[in-house]
Formats: C-alpha cells, sequence, structure tokens
C-alpha cells in the first residue's frame, strides 16, 4: 500500500461476503476467508473494488 | 507419498462433477469447502436448461427443481415481449432450481463415487516443488495443515484464489466483469410460466432477470457491466428503481439477498500447468451473453474428473498429461464462449431504440432457433444497416 495513510476498507454491516471484490481485483490484494474480508499490502489503491461492490460497502479511508 | 491423488477446492458444481468423475474413474479424492454449508449462501440466478444435464450424469431430485418454465421472455426497453419456447431459449432457460438443494445433490454423488469432503475447510497456500503444485495448505475449523496431492483442482468459483497462486492468468479487465445483486421476492405478480430478461438502459451492459420459484415468488436480478458503473451501489440501487417503477414488483418483499460478480470474458489462454487444473467460474467458463456457468462448469467438471482418472492411471500430472483437459473443455465450448463474447462486446454498446427495434422484428419475421446467426438473419430482413455491424457472425 502507498506510504500515506489512505486504506481501503469493508463496512462489515453491508458486505455481504460475495467476492466479488475479490475476483475484480487486479493484484489480488483481497482475501476473503468466509466473512473476514481483509486488505493486503499489494492494494495500490485502484478503486475497483469499490466500483465492483454490487451493495457499495467497499470504502476509502483518507489519510491525507 | 501425497495424501490424496486430487484435491478440489471448492463444492460448488464444477468442484463437486470434478470430484465425482476424478472418483469414479480410480482416483483418491479430497473436496474442500469453506464454507459451512453446501449450496449457502447462494450467489446465483438459478436459472438452467434441461437439454444438457442427461450428457454429465445428473439426475435432478425434486428438491433441487423449484419450478418448470415454457420458456423465456425477452422484453425490450418500450415493454415490448417477444417469447422463446424452451426448445429455443438456449442454455439457461426450462428449470429454475434450488442452488441449496442442487448442490447438494451434486456433492452428494460425488460423496457417493468415493470423495471424501470437508466443511470450513479454506485454502490458504498452495505447496510448490519448483515450478510443480504438490499440494494445499488448508485452515480446517481453525487449524492448519499441509495436504499433498497429485493435483490441485481451483474449483474456487469467480474469487478464485487457487489460479492466481498457480500463476496461471484469471485477471479481467473491467468490461469483462458483470457485478450483480438480486432479490429473491415474493408477494409478487410475475408470469410464472417464463423465465424474464429485461434489456436495455435499466441494466447498462447487462440485464435484469425474473426467474420465477413459485407462482408469487422469483428470483429478481440485475447484472452491469463493471465498465458502466459509477456510484459505489450502483447496481443495487439500479435494481430498486426498476423493482419501485414495475407494478407488478412494487408489493414483493425480500426473501433473500444474493450479490456477486460474474465473468464476461472471452476464453483464458491457459487452465493448467504441472499439478494443477481449474475448472468452472474459477476457470472463466461463462457464457459471456447470459453470464450462465452452471452448465459449462458441469460439462468442464466431468471432462476434467475423467483425465484425472487417466492421470492417477498413469502416475502422471504434468502439465502435459492434463493437456488432456484443456483440449477436452475447449472442443466442447470455446468456440462458443468466444463467439458470444465477440456478440457481447457489440450488445453492450447498443441503444435502447437499437433493442426495440430488434425486439420488434423478432416479433415480426420470427425465429426458428436462438442462435446469434439466426436473430441476425431475421434482422436483416428488416434493418439490413442494423447488422451490417455484425458482419463478422454471418
Amino acid at each position: 500500500m502507498p506510504k500515506d495513510l489512505d486504506e481501503l476498507q469493508a463496512d462489515v454491516t453491508r458486505c455481504m461476503h460475495c467476492g466479488a471484490c475479490v475476483g475484480s481485483c487486479p493484484v489480488n490484494a483481497i482475501y476473503l476467508n468466509e466473512v473476514v474480508l481483509e486488505f493486503n499490502d499489494d492494494c495500490t489503491l485502484c478503486k475497483r473494488c469499490i466500483k465492483v461492490c454490487p451493495v457499495g460497502a467497499i470504502k476509502l479511508i483518507g489519510g491525507r | 507419498m501425497p495424501d490424496f491423488d486430487v484435491v478440489v477446492v471448492g463444492a460448488g458444481p464444477a468442484g463437486s462433477m470434478t470430484a465425482k468423475f476424478a472418483a469414479k474413474n480410480g482416483a483418491k479424492v479430497l473436496m474442500i469447502e469453506k464454507r459451512q454449508e453446501i449450496g449457502s449462501p447462494v450467489r446465483c440466478g438459478e436459472g438452467i436448461s434441461r437439454s444438457w444435464l442427461d450428457s454429465v450424469g445428473i439426475t435432478l431430485d425434486s428438491k433441487s427443481i423449484a419450478r418448470q418454465v415454457k420458456g423465456a421472455k425477452i422484453v425490450s426497453p418500450n415493454g415490448t415481449s417477444f417469447y422463446l419456447s424452451e426448445k429455443m431459449a438456449g442454455n439457461e432457460v426450462g428449470i429454475v432450481i434450488d442452488r441449496i438443494f442442487f448442490d447438494k445433490l451434486l456433492a452428494h454423488d460425488a460423496v457417493k463415487a468415493g470423495a471424501d469432503l470437508m466443511l470450513k475447510t479454506s485454502a490458504v497456500k498452495l505447496l510448490k516443488s519448483g515450478n510443480k503444485i504438490t499440494g494445499v495448505k488448508v485452515k480446517s475449523f481453525g487449524e492448519t495443515k499441509d495436504i499433498k496431492a497429485g493435483c490441485v483442482v481451483g474449483a474456487d468459483g469467480y474469487e478464485s484464489q487457487v489460479g492466481r497462486w498457480a500463476g496461471i492468468n484469471t485477471i479481467l479487465t473491467p468490461r469483462d466483469i458483470t457485478s450483480c445483486f438480486q432479490y429473491r421476492l415474493t408477494n409478487i405478480s410475475h408470469d410464472a410460466d417464463y423465465c424474464e430478461f429485461i434489456l436495455g438502459s435499466a441494466a447498462p451492459g447487462g440485464y435484469i432477470w425474473i426467474f420465477p420459484k413459485n407462482e408469487d415468488t422469483a428470483n429478481v436480478g440485475i447484472g452491469m457491466q463493471l465498465s458502466k458503473l459509477k456510484d459505489p451501489g450502483d447496481v443495487k440501487k439500479y435494481l430498486d428503481r426498476f423493482i419501485q417503477k414495475d407494478a407488478r414488483l412494487r408489493k414483493g418483499r425480500p426473501l433473500e439477498l444474493v450479490s456477486g460478480a460474474v465473468s464476461i470474458c472471452a476464453p483464458i489462454d491457459r487452465t493448467i500447468g504441472d499439478g494443477i487444473l481449474l475448472v468452472g467460474d474459477a476457470a472463466r467458463q461463462i457464457d459471456p451473453i447470459t453470464g450462465g456457468g452452471i452448465s459449462n462448469s458441469c460439462k468442464a467438471g466431468k471432462i476434467a474428473g475423467e483425465v484425472l482418472g487417466k492421470a492417477v492411471k498413469e502416475k502422471d500430472f504434468s502439465e502435459k498429461s492434463l493437456q488432456r483437459y484443456e483440449k477436452g473443455w475447449r472442443d466442447v465450448m470455446e468456440n462458443h464462449l468466444y463467439r458470444n463474447w465477440m456478440a457481447k462486446e457489440k450488445l453492450v454498446t447498443l441503444s435502447d431504440e437499437t433493442f426495440n427495434k430488434i425486439i420488434t422484428t423478432l416479433n415480426e419475421v420470427g425465429v426458428e432457433k436462438m442462435s446469434t446467426f439466426a436473430i441476425l438473419k431475421a434482422i436483416e430482413t428488416k434493418y439490413p444497416e442494423l447488422v451490417k455491424e455484425f458482419q463478422d457472425f454471418l
């Protein structure tokens, strides 16, 4: 992840654990183990996951 | 000495069919599933056709069948319907199934054939020796363990990790991804004898479906091309808007929410490696027009299982040995997938006005078979200029 503090987060109360973001991630930075959705350090903040999420559960948490 | 000849990751239709036919052909098979129940949560519109079931050895039980329909109803943006009988309607129309039972039925068939099965067991990493896959590290009920296998099968769906870990390129571009949302709506007054497909700007780059589960309940869903999405949560918003506008659906209330994504890409270059094979959604074997994947998953799974049976007898799980699967599934569906991907690339560019013209023409001229060719021929009689764009197909 870039050095600033921006990061992507899934709103657990909205997330359907469907894996739409996981399969759409171009750098495989999202891991879904049943109901736990985690972003790893490979994330480039391309935000594709924000768009693909059918219910809008993923948000960019701003650090700057 | 490997613990198993074959470890299948994922117990959906692709995984269970692979496990069943591998076990049937003499392989020692383990299938693992990360969820605690097979078939749940559902991530599917649940429409299939009857035509291919016999050829892959599936006999549906009564619980797997929610509703039998007469055919498909294609609806243009201006509300004109074109009806297709079941025979003509392609791979996704005929029966609306209950995946929660259907997936269990296929897993049962795999177990009956001799496959072992573990739930709540996730693959977390592939074991490798050089480029060769030698097994899989799993987390099972909190315990981590290594399972050695002759071949690992990635049947882990749209979000497939196994293929990526093995270095197989399954990455999709935004125009080859459809984002989906669905309600199982009850208390509605749809036409329960037809699977309905609504085209046009109600679902940019995709369509809205109404697949009847019974007289007053249906799967009402939407798929939209990722490259056409703008704001977070657009997919659900488009579906909600559609439901509110439709008098038949407005009073409906949800029994279930389903979300997910589907690949609508051209066939990928490679689905095998040394000790590794991908099948189903993980191998991107989805029809790029309908987004349907069950029939292809089952067909490819059967081929994979049979090839793995041979590989066990020959004690050879090399890429060269698994090449028989690569060729086998491509012989059955590659041309069709490629043509439908090209057609999809055109369809997503059409305006509402063009969809209206197409549906009107199909009603006037009729079409004997639901193939791209037959439809284009029909349209050509009235709108030759429209068909010019599709010259590649004729």
